[in-house]
């Protein structure tokens, strides 16, 4: 045998979680130290959005949102940076299980809270700059939000619960995708989803048909939930969007309900 | 004491159909064994299934004393898995891909790096250290992903096809290294389908088709089995063919083969039946093209042992 013997099983419980939870939180972060660029594009890119819907669409789209479209489109930048996260975490699940290092991870004594956790909680702060950013460039474009801290606090809430469950629509949607094309797929089908909702547009300019399903989408939810916090003006016509903030709680807890025993089934079944 | 690895009746079927069926084998502490077999034959499988990765349907397993189904935990302490494809983080660099496997095996941050920092010195990654694993070459990966088994020092290691899409060299630094663990006592399972791997590194082999096993012995033995050296003679002159055939029989050990424009006879001794049957052309005045000596491949082995035996397999399914 060599010099080094075979760990104990160590401390044990809570503190072992927590430690292994970090040690997956940190492996993210270097992923951000390593590959600088990157990371940096990834937050630029709402900004890049927001740009351009406020400056280059911002004056022929204003007509139907009161005047004045940043207010009104900020919220929904917001939320469609939250939105994108989901990209960032599938990606990062898909590439861990096709190049085998789920597996890896399987066989090591570490338990699958700890690198769903450290997952979360890197992905988390991930958006949480983000949304930083965003709001820094909001407020260099000219936002200025009417609401007070209370109501920010909420409008984080929202926007880190929603986060939430597009972490665990990743997860899921990661380990089952298994190549590079499902990834590819996904990263397409976010943008019929971002556009058919209220992030940029009012659902009320549109036909009655389109405006029943961008209602429906959990994306308008959120966006004229955070509008009513932030102090945006709306035009809210359907039932769904005058009980905006009830639905932009429910839809996300619903879909986690779903999704955390669904993403913890499939890790369990992860066996290809 | 308890064998290192012991499987008795191991089954698993997937949607598309059985993988193992009723698989048995056992591997003694500190040896290393080989488990051969064609693609789609259960090698992964039963890895998988050994390493925790899967359940069995039914069947027994123990690997380092534990049940993998039921003490799942008390396994994972004990062991390391290099698995097909080089399992690495490839945005972290090699350091930090093995201080990360190292924490998570229960090692201190502390004991990681100073852990990390040994093997990349042992693997000759020293100097890759701090490069990101996606620039490593295939063999660097192959070492880096060997290394993070390593990391606790398992005591079993499992090794599922560790020089498939290397290059000669590469195989062969993986060779060394998969030698220099047995060789300190760790207990080795090594999948492979290319049988001089086999026949290299494993002290026993389990011939695996179909999900279950069809033959084991030593590399030898199994060659045994199949009989003798061959020695293949092939005249200038074809018109040689017969006389040829009748001066190398006395020498030969079996019924002697002629075609294909040479005569091909089997020896028990090749140290002695060489040079007689070589003095004896000679003396006779004929002329050869070309002399050889031939061991039977473990190919051979493998064809001979499995490959009847599942033909007569599926014609037996068929006829169902």
């Amino acid at each position: 045998m060599s010099a080094v013997t075979v760990a104990a099983e160590g401390p044990s419980g809570v503190r072992r979680v927590a430690v292994d939870t970090w040690t997956m939180t940190w492996r993210q972060l270097l992923h951000w130290r390593n590959r600088p660029g990157l990371k940096v594009f990834g937050w630029l890119f709402p900004v890049l959005m927001m740009g351009m819907f406020s400056a280059l669409l911002g004056g022929a789209l204003s007509a139907g949102t009161g005047g004045d479209y940043l207010a009104f489109v900020m919220p929904g930048v917001l939320t469609m940076t939250v939105f994108f996260g989901l990209e960032g975490t599938m990606g990062g699940v898909a590439a861990d299980a096709s190049k085998g290092v789920t597996d890896r991870l399987r066989s090591l004594p570490v338990g699958g809270f700890a690198v769903v956790g450290g997952r979360a909680a890197a992905d988390l702060l991930d958006s949480l700059v983000s949304l930083a950013v965003v709001v820094a460039a909001g407020l260099a474009f000219g936002w200025r939000p009417d609401t007070s801290a209370g109501s920010l606090a909420i409008a984080l809430g929202l926007l880190l619960l929603l986060r939430l469950a597009m972490l665990f629509l990743g997860i899921h949607l990661g380990l089952k995708a298994k190549t590079p094309e499902t990834v590819q797929a996904v990263q397409i089908a976010v943008w019929p989803v971002l556009f058919l909702s209220s992030v940029f547009v009012d659902t009320s300019t549109m036909p009655g048909w389109l405006a029943v399903v961008a209602d429906a989408n959990p994306l308008s939810a959120t966006s004229t939930a955070l509008r009513d916090l932030l102090g945006a003006p709306t035009q809210a016509a359907s039932w769904l969007a005058g009980h905006a903030m009830p639905a932009a709680v429910l839809g996300p807890v619903l879909l986690l309900a779903l999704l955390v025993p669904l993403s913890i089934r499939t890790w369990r079944d992860a066996a290809r | 004491m308890t064998p290192a690895i012991l499987a008795e009746g191991l089954r698993k079927s997937y949607p598309s159909g059985p993988a193992l069926d009723g698989l048995d084998l056992h591997v003694p502490r500190g040896e290393v064994h080989g488990l051969l077999g064609p693609n789609g034959a259960g090698k992964t499988t039963a890895v998988k299934i050994m390493t925790t990765l899967l359940a069995p349907d039914s069947g027994v397993v123990r690997v380092a004393g534990h049940d993998p189904v039921r003490e799942g935990g008390k396994v994972r302490a004990r062991i390391g898995l290099v698995g097909q494809y080089a399992a690495l983080d490839e945005d972290l660099t090699g350091e930090q891909n093995l201080v990360l496997f190292g924490s998570l095996s229960r090692l201190s941050r502390r004991a990681a790096r100073r852990r990390a920092a040994e093997l990349l010195e042992r693997f000759g990654l020293a100097d890759a250290a701090g490069r990101r694993a996606a620039t490593y070459s295939g063999g660097m990966r192959r070492r880096l992903d060997l290394a993070a088994a390593l990391l606790v020092a398992p005591e079993v290691l499992f090794v599922d096809e560790p020089t498939t899409g290397l290059d000669p060299a590469g195989r062969r630094e993986v060779w060394d290294t998969v030698r220099a663990l047995a060789d300190g006592g760790t207990t080795v399972l090594l999948t492979t389908q290319y049988l001089e791997e086999a026949d290299a590194l494993a002290d026993h082999v389990w011939l695996l088709a179909r999900g279950t096993i069809a033959a084991d012995g030593t590399p030898a033995a199994l060659k045994a089995r199949i009989g003798a050296d061959r020695l293949d003679l092939r005249p200038r002159d074809p018109a040689d063919l017969g006389r040829l055939a009748a001066l190398a029989g006395p020498h030969a050990s079996g019924p002697v083969e002629t075609g294909d424009g040479r005569v091909s006879v089997p020896v028990a001794d090749r140290a002695l039946a060489v040079p007689a049957v070589a003095a004896a052309v000679h003396a006779d005045g004929i002329v050869l093209a070309d002399l050889a000596v031939s061991a039977p491949t473990l190919d051979e082995v493998f064809l001979r042992l499995v490959g009847p035996d599942a033909e007569a397999r599926v014609a037996k399914e068929e006829a169902r």
